[in-house]
């Protein structure tokens, strides 16, 4: 197999960035299943409609790992509308690109994280 | 970085001795093996004197052994030969094949695409340690039963099946036996006469000999029928022209693994029960595969919360060269079939890594891997949510 990673993917993989819980979280989204070997949890920590903490925990494979990380990392700071507008293509491209059989783990972050939002806005409609 | 190889199941480097016999064949004795002038003689003698070195290797006649490109070739020769032959046989038998469940695909494959041509193929269950039971072979073979193809042993987990039991069965009721011995050559002492094997799958590049290079053993007096037309090389049965220096190194290396079978054996189980040893000492890590009747160089464990892809990563980064059985590094993004085969839940079969040991392979080795392996274990799972401790 050829070097199926860019060096970003493996960067975030092997150093991700947001490893973690966040105990009390504002908001918390959870996707994937263990039978296809993925799963994601985003944490997000909101003030003043701008996530200003957020942490992910992800079972997967690298690029599930690195889709995570980068992910965190582009959404922290950011409104819950920019973050609600991500897409996999956007989260793929800022890693330099995925394998096609690998894109709907790219899916999966903006997936959890969007989760993750609406749980927010849940809670807080209550 | 120090580099350690544990991936002796996906290939195997070429043994010195090996390439040393194979390079003068490229230029020194390049005729063509079927020509009749001294250039074709010359290396025709060497296609020969290989020929007996891989019956020799598996106590059979020389002129058992077919050449082909693999073991893919050769399975798929041996499989589909004894089907087209045997469909012809109108109100005889020769609809129905039995296999397992936890072939190597180009057997599964093939399986499957006779059933598309008409045949009946059942796929026997296997136990949770990968072993099928025989009681189920019998009541499986019926009077249209032509064919059994169970592998000698297991390409993912290394569980050896009970070869001399199945070779028994198939000849107390008169079908042919298959096996891919893929895995097992070189591992294990293979013997076709006291197995009652009539068909049976080599492959090179398992073996220290290179890659594109193979054999089929076709017992005397069994017919198959060819997939390759041509020039009526192999006795019409893979038509061709020979790949002489790939022979010549499939038949050094049958050779050096006689020679060598019983050092390799010790050396080999003696790392694996080490690595066995050390690696289940991880919390929650778990053995696949049968304790005992297992290749001498497999070792194969799950570790709970942990994807395999990632494993092989983190462990390629330590230098370490391992595989798993996880759907993220498949290109069907499925589990292994084996591992769905022996009773594991797909979160079990994702988190599987399979290490394969090989003659360079040395304690210091097992050690390393060994002393790395925990904290990558415990920083995947420091990120998993699977993982609540």
């Amino acid at each position: 197999m050829a070097d199926m990673y860019t060096e970003k993917v493996k960067d975030h993989f092997y150093n991700p960035r947001n490893v973690g819980e966040i105990k009390d979280a504002d908001g918390a989204g959870t996707v994937g299943n263990p039978v296809c070997g993925d799963i994601m949890t985003i944490f997000i920590k909101v003030k003043d409609d701008r996530i200003i903490d957020i942490k992910f925990q992800t079972y997967g494979c690298a690029a599930a790992i690195a889709s995570s990380s980068i992910t965190t990392e582009i959404v922290k700071g950011k409104t819950l509308d920019e973050a609600m507008m991500l897409t996999r293509d956007d989260v793929a491209n800022e890693l330099g690109g995925l394998p096609a059989i690998k894109m709907h783990c790219s899916n999966l972050a903006t997936d959890a994280l969007r989760e993750a939002i609406k749980d927010y806005r849940k809670k807080k409609k209550k | 970085m120090k580099r350690i190889y544990m991936d002796h199941g996906a290939s195997t480097p070429v043994d010195k001795e090996v390439i040393d016999e194979m390079i003068p064949y490229f230029d020194k004795y390049f005729g063509n093996p079927s020509s009749i002038h001294s250039f074709g003689r010359e290396a025709f003698d060497a296609v020969e004197e290989s020929r007996s070195k891989v019956a020799d290797i598996l106590n059979a006649d020389a002129d058992e052994i077919i050449f082909t490109s693999g073991g893919t070739e050769s399975d798929n020769l041996g499989i589909k030969g004894a089907a087209y032959l045997n469909k012809d046989k109108i109100g005889g038998k020769g609809y129905h094949i039995i296999t397992s469940s936890i072939e190597h695909p180009a057997v599964l494959a093939t399986c499957r695409h006779l059933e598309k041509q008409g045949f009946n193929v059942k796929y026997l269950p296997v136990d949770k340690y990968g072993i099928i039971r025989i009681k189920d072979l019998e009541e499986a073979i019926s009077k249209d039963t032509f064919l059994i193809t169970i592998m000698y042993a297991n390409n993912e987990i290394g569980t050896i099946e009970p070869i001399n039991e199945i070779g028994r069965i198939a000849r107390k009721h008169d079908v042919l036996f298959h096996t891919d011995a893929v895995q097992a050559i070189c591992k294990t002492p293979i013997d076709v006469g006291e197995s009652n094997v009539d068909l049976l799958s080599v492959s090179a590049h398992k073996i220290y000999g290179p890659k594109g290079v193979g054999a089929l053993y076709i017992r005397n007096g069994v017919k198959i029928y060819p997939l390759a037309h041509g020039g009526g090389h192999e006795k019409g049965l893979r038509s061709s022209t020979y790949n002489t220096p790939g022979i010549v190194g499939l038949g050094k290396a049958c050779e050096l693994g006689k020679t060598r079978l019983k050092e390799d054996m010790a050396h080999l189980k003696n790392l694996r029960d080490k690595l066995i040893k050390d690696i289940l000492k991880i919390e929650e890590s778990y053995l696949n595969g049968h304790p005992e009747k297992r290749l001498v160089n497999n070792a194969h464990f799950r570790f709970t919360a942990i994807e395999g892809e990632s494993l092989n990563m983190m462990l390629d980064e330590k230098g370490i060269a391992s595989a798993t059985g996880s759907a993220c590094s498949s290109k069907k993004l499925q589990a292994s079939h084996v591992l769905m085969a022996i009773g594991l839940k797909p979160e079990e079969a994702h988190g599987s890594l399979r290490l394969t040991l090989g003659r360079k392979n040395t304690e210091e080795d097992v050690s390393y891997v060994a002393s790395v392996l925990p904290d990558i274990v415990e920083r995947l799972r420091k990120m998993s949510p699977l993982w609540n401790r």
